[in-house]
């Protein structure tokens, strides 16, 4: 694995990829992680899929969620495949109603699954207690080793559900900023950089693939817009953006948001990502903020790439 | 770890009454303390020490040896650490428990764990009438806590329990979860008749098939999902030769009732 070297200037690479001397700025959220079981891989990730649909961004989503890993049936708690699932929003009070929502709709409608809570915390939010009531009287509860669940009849037998989810503060809004020479090879380095940023225990990655093309700006020249595209990234504005930062060798700039249960796991995560998008190519790496004057955590890409934290 | 061991050195004529033999109760007890606790021997009250030998302090554990079938109430009360008989005990083993952990190597007379709240009692052989059950009289068993019997019990299991599990690696008498109001029964051999009679809600479990009352009724043979965590749980707990993946897998017949109560309760009897 390349090292990273910095210059008398202060300018760092890894191999041959700049990373600029700036922090990824990010926001307090609240995190629950749930883990769903099924008869099946697919029909768990079936689950997953859907209940993490429409969940790239709490800017119109409310929310943001994605898959953090599979987990192998002897690790789960009925000993069937399982797939972890991360889901954040902005706000304590706001994540029991979501949750409620995701997994009433998207896996206790999927067949053969069942859903429980992968989160040990103080603080925890009943989900299947409120769930219960679509039994309609017919719910029954079971408390094994001090862990309630329920269990819902439904056409195909029970959904089986645990009452309460752990909740616990969490991080939104790592990134990093991969910039290429050709949007194919720009794309491969931040594919790359996805799966290694994936890998970590306790993030996720709530973009299609773990990226995005449109990064965006706070404001908008329309009145009411809170958010717009990010011009100073736009290849295809550099002649007319007055703050453009694309170099003339760039064409194409994809972003990739992280976001974590701690700020350990982000500044690992993003650590890889550095490192696997230089090892296919990327030009430059750097990561957005808004003057460090909104988020509560700021991720400096120079000290996490010398492996250092703040 | 401190340990208290207690061994039997005279057999009690008649049934000897031992509910001090407690982690809660030595907690706070030097040896020669232990040695002058009360027992009622029949009718008459004697010292703890006139029947066994103390050795040892603390009261993290507690380690009995001899045949205790004579001794009731051992372990009544209890709310903490961890009692280990090496040999039979008698009636109201643990009877009123709240926590800690009972473990018989022999065993149990009647009324294994009556009424209790919470804690573990394991008896490693056969135990008598009325595990896991309500006294005479009043309307709620158990209502919190695990007993696991590896061999056979007799009648009356779980008679009136609201909450808790009771296991049972052998056989099953007459009238197991009657009047049951919740909480789970798990029989790995034969139930006997009469089974679930007046139950009001709660589960009841058999690896073999069984006779059902006619106030019950067939509903389906399925998959529940939740008897997995039970079993994988079981598995890790001793009885890992009998459940086999074939129970961890299978289906079940699911049958509601009593009729003439709430009506939900359920049988589930393992579909061969």
């Amino acid at each position: 694995m390349s090292r990273p070297k910095k210059d008398d200037q202060n300018r760092m690479q890894i191999k041959k990829t700049e990373i600029q001397d700036t922090f990824a700025e990010a926001f307090e959220m609240w995190g629950a992680r749930v883990i769903i079981t099924a008869d099946t891989k697919q029909w768990a990730r079936a689950a997953a899929a859907s209940m993490t649909g429409f969940a790239t961004s709490v800017i119109r989503c409310k929310l943001e969620a994605a898959v953090e890993s599979e987990i192998p049936e002897e690790d789960t708690p009925d000993g069937r495949p399982g797939i972890s699932v991360l889901l954040f929003t902005m706000s304590q009070k706001t994540i029991a109603g979501q949750l409620i929502d995701r997994i009433g709709q998207c896996v206790m409608t999927c067949p053969t699954t069942a859903c429980f809570n992968g989160l040990e915390s103080e603080k925890s939010v009943s989900v299947g207690g409120k769930l219960r009531y679509f039994g309609d009287g017919h719910q029954i509860s079971k408390l094994i080793d001090g862990i309630r669940s329920w269990r819902i009849p439904v056409m195909e037998g029970e959904f089986l559900i645990d009452d309460k989810f752990g909740i616990q503060p969490a991080i939104g809004g790592g990134n990093l900023i991969i910039f290429g020479p050709r949007k194919s090879t720009t794309l491969r380095a931040s594919v790359a950089a996805a799966n290694a940023m994936r890998e970590v225990a306790g993030v996720f990655l709530p973009f299609p693939q773990g990226l995005v093309r449109s990064g965006s700006k706070v404001g908008a020249k329309y009145k009411g817009l809170i958010a717009s595209t990010n011009d100073a990234y736009c290849p295809t504005l550099r002649a007319v953006s007055n703050n453009s930062v694309v170099p003339e060798n760039v064409e194409a700039v994809y972003e990739i948001v992280v976001d974590g249960l701690s700020e350990e796991a982000i500044k690992e995560s993003m650590r890889r990502g550095m490192r696997a998008a230089a090892e296919k190519g990327a030009t430059m790496i750097t990561a957005g903020n808004y003057g460090g004057n909104l988020g509560k955590f700021h991720f400096h890409l120079h000290e996490i790439a010398n492996g250092k934290s703040k | 770890m401190s340990v208290t061991h207690l061994k039997l050195y005279t057999k009690p004529e008649v049934p000897l009454e031992a509910e001090m033999i407690s982690p809660t109760v030595f907690a706070s007890l030097s040896q020669s303390g232990i040695e002058h606790l009360n027992v009622m021997h029949g009718n008459v009250k004697c010292n703890l020490g006139d029947f066994f030998k103390v050795t040892g302090k603390g009261a993290a554990e507690i380690h009995v040896e001899g045949d205790l079938s004579g001794v009731k109430l051992i372990g009544a009360g209890m709310s903490e650490g961890k009692l280990i008989v090496d040999g039979d005990v008698g009636m109201h083993l643990g009877a009123g428990m709240s926590g800690g952990e009972i473990e018989v190597m022999g065993s149990a007379g009647d009324w294994v764990g009556p009424e209790m709240s919470g804690g573990r009692i394991t008896i490693k052989k056969n135990a008598g009438h009325m595990v896991g059950s309500a006294f005479r009289g009043q309307s709620t068993g158990i209502t919190g806590g695990e007993i696991y019997i590896h061999g056979n019990a007799k009648n009356e299991i779980g008679s009136a329990m609201r909450r808790g599990l009771i296991v049972v690696g052998g056989d099953a008498g007459d009238f197991t979860g009657v009047n049951m109001l919740a909480g789970s029964i798990i029989v790995l051999g034969e139930l006997g008749i009469r089974t679930g009679a007046g139950m009001k809600r709660g589960t009841i479990v058999s690896l073999q098939d069984a006779p059902i009352l006619p106030s019950f009724e067939y509903s389906c043979t399925y998959h529940p999902l939740f008897l997995r965590l039970y079993f994988r749980k079981l598995r890790e707990n001793g009885f890992r030769r009998k459940i086999q993946d074939k129970h961890l897998n299978g289906k079940f017949k699911r049958y509601c009732g009593d009729g003439i109560e709430l009506n939900r309760g359920e049988i589930l009897l393992f579909e061969r």
